[in-house]
């Protein structure tokens, strides 16, 4: 099992889980971050006085799917959360060691 | 052409007046002691409109306008500056602000003659731009008192974020008695246009040297009997030297004083929400019909020229603004707009009931121009923490209004001309040179005495009370600190 992990641009989400569950994964996780790639933040000016913003909000995605569907849950989210601009986000891949729905006690791929 | 306009008197005038004799000798009957000027229903009404528009544009306006501007932990310490100005100088004047800024007294500062209203009924008159033509006393004094609960309003903005409220508890009160009331008085108190009618029509009917002689004495101590402003002959409509270049001098002053902000320059410090800075620049701009419009103080000709000029004035500075930022910066920002319309606000006051429209749109431009360029360029240049820009916006343009107001008053460049009511209410001859060299004085005086004024001012409230809040309650913010409560709760 791996964990996927996705930071992606906040607008993008709805196209990314959309493209999860026609690939039949069944649940993500969601958080708002903040932070900062290559990109480096942006600048914002108020009457002058330049700001230099570091922290962008973004969007982080947590997926937990078997081995074998990694490849295409990575290749869903970066057809989804592609923009082509800068600041798209990145995919980190994790692996999972065990995994248990909490409701039922089933462990592992049963739980996922 | 029947004028409303505000009375330029020279000194000097009794060579004016002395016109007017001899164009009156031919009309004794004139000579005929005036009428007691009457109240027009109309008039009152829309003062008492006026007056209520100006509250607008100062609560909530105003206060949502800087309110915007801050951190989100120092929002209600704004609104609260703001709230505290209108009432602790409300109450001030009735008891004796009005008085000391208009009764007669000297050319600097009025008496307590009308301390605690004295006198003051609902069928007492105030005198309007027009000879024979009244306001009461009550909407006069509660019209000029908006302006007076305003001036120490903008100041709070330059030194917002930091000052501690104990500090502005004791400053505002302080500088409303020794710097406001006296410009107040210097710029605007004169006998009226009553009584220098009618001693110039006493002059004109005297007959015998002697009776001459009487008269002038008797029309220059009428003409004397006004601020040292006034009889520069400096024309201020509605408030550029007595309210913009006033605040915003005393807001540097006191944004030098106090110090920078904690962070300044290095951290993020920017507006929370510029939403509510759209809404209160908006009021501003609707409570400045008030402002400028009832400054005509008759809802007659010269209301509707200040209310033109209010409009384009206003549209003409935020586009300045807006394109030069554009030009600059790369975009052309909100804030930026709404900066631009507060300074066109700010440099058509003086011009107001002068100017023409047309010239108003240049005023408006040239303001929005100058403003930007103030608080951009000149402002990082020497590095002055004047948190909301409350110099570089109203001392800046009152500074290019009081100016431009000596140029476009000139009828040949569409404005009003002044009425000279020594020489039976005709525009007098204008030469701009004299105009200007008039409204430079007026500006001079102001940055003086307000500069001055202020700086002992604030140095005494730092003895007294300190003026600067902790580090610690800065960076936790004013809000918890000074008042015990945030803006925002979730």
């Amino acid at each position: 099992m791996k964990l996927v992990v996705a930071i992606i641009k906040p607008f993008k989400l709805d196209e990314v889980r959309d493209a999860l569950t026609s690939l039949g994964v069944h649940g993500l996780t969601v958080s708002e971050v903040k932070g900062y790639g290559r990109q480096r933040g942006h600048t914002e000016i108020y009457r002058g006085a330049e700001y230099a913003v570091s922290f962008l909000p973004k969007i982080k995605i947590e997926v937990a799917v078997a081995s074998e569907q990694v490849d295409r849950v990575i290749e869903a989210i970066t057809g989804a959360a592609k923009t082509g601009q800068i600041g798209d986000g990145k995919i980190f891949t994790l692996p999972l060691e065990h995994a248990v729905r909490i409701r039922t006690g089933e462990a592992d791929g049963a739980a996922l | 052409m029947k004028s409303t306009r505000l009375s330029h008197l020279r000194k000097g005038g009794g060579i004016l007046a002395g016109v007017a004799a001899s164009l009156l000798a031919a009309a004794p009957a004139f000579a005929q002691a005036a009428a007691e000027p009457t109240v027009n229903k109309g008039d009152t009404a829309w003062m008492i409109v006026a007056t209520v528009l100006v509250l607008l544009m100062t609560i909530p306006g105003l206060a949502l306008f800087y309110g915007g501007l801050v951190r989100a932990k120092n929002m209600l310490s704004v609104l609260m500056h703001v709230f505290y100005c209108v009432c602790v100088v409300t109450l001030i004047w009735v008891i004796y602000g009005y008085s000391l800024a208009f009764t007669g007294g000297s050319s600097l500062i009025g008496g307590f003659s009308k301390a605690f209203m004295a006198g003051i009924t609902p069928e007492s008159k105030a005198a309007t731009f027009t000879v024979g033509v009244a306001i009461p006393e009550y909407v006069y004094l509660a019209f000029q008192m908006t302006f007076a609960c305003i001036t120490p309003a903008l100041i709070v903005g330059a030194f917002a974020e930091r000052m501690r409220f104990a500090a502005v508890v004791l400053f505002v009160p302080l500088w409303v008695t020794f710097v406001y009331f006296p410009i107040a008085h210097m710029v605007w108190y004169w006998a009226g246009p009553d009584a220098i009618d009618a001693a110039a029509k006493v002059l004109a009917a005297a007959t015998d040297e002697a009776a001459k002689t009487a008269a002038q004495a008797k029309l220059d101590e009428v003409n004397a009997d006004s601020g040292l402003i006034f009889q520069f002959g400096a024309l201020d409509f509605a408030g550029g030297t007595v309210v913009h270049i006033n605040a915003g001098l005393a807001g540097l002053i006191g944004a030098l004083i106090v110090g920078k902000r904690i962070g300044y320059g290095k951290e993020l410090l920017s507006p929370h929400s510029l939403t509510l800075t759209m809404v209160g620049a908006a009021l501003l701009w609707v409570g400045w019909f008030g402002f400028n419009a009832g400054s005509n103080l008759e809802a007659a000709g010269g209301a509707l020229v200040a209310m033109i000029n209010t409009f384009v004035a206003t549209a003409a500075a935020a586009l300045a603004w807006m394109f030069v930022e554009w030009a600059a910066k790369g975009k052309p920002s909100l804030l930026g707009v709404l900066s631009g319309a507060v300074a066109g606000l700010v440099a058509v006051t003086p011009a107001s009931g002068f100017a023409g429209p047309m010239g108003s749109i240049v005023l408006g431009l040239v303001a929005g121009a100058v403003c930007f360029f103030f608080c951009t360029t000149v402002k990082n240049a020497f590095g002055y923490d004047d948190s909301l820009d409350v110099f570089g916006v109203h001392c800046v343009g009152g500074i290019v209004g009081a100016i431009l107001t000596g140029v476009l008053v000139s009828p040949s460049l569409g404005g009003t001309g002044v009425v000279d009511y020594a020489a039976g209410g005709k525009i007098a001859e204008y030469v701009m040179s004299t105009q200007v060299i008039a409204q430079l004085k007026a500006v001079g005086v102001t940055i003086l005495w307000s500069g001055i004024g202020s700086a002992i001012i604030f140095k005494v409230v730092d003895l007294m009370v300190g003026l600067r809040a902790t580090p610690e309650a800065e960076r936790e913010g004013l809000d918890l600190t000074d008042h015990g409560e945030r803006a925002y709760t979730s």
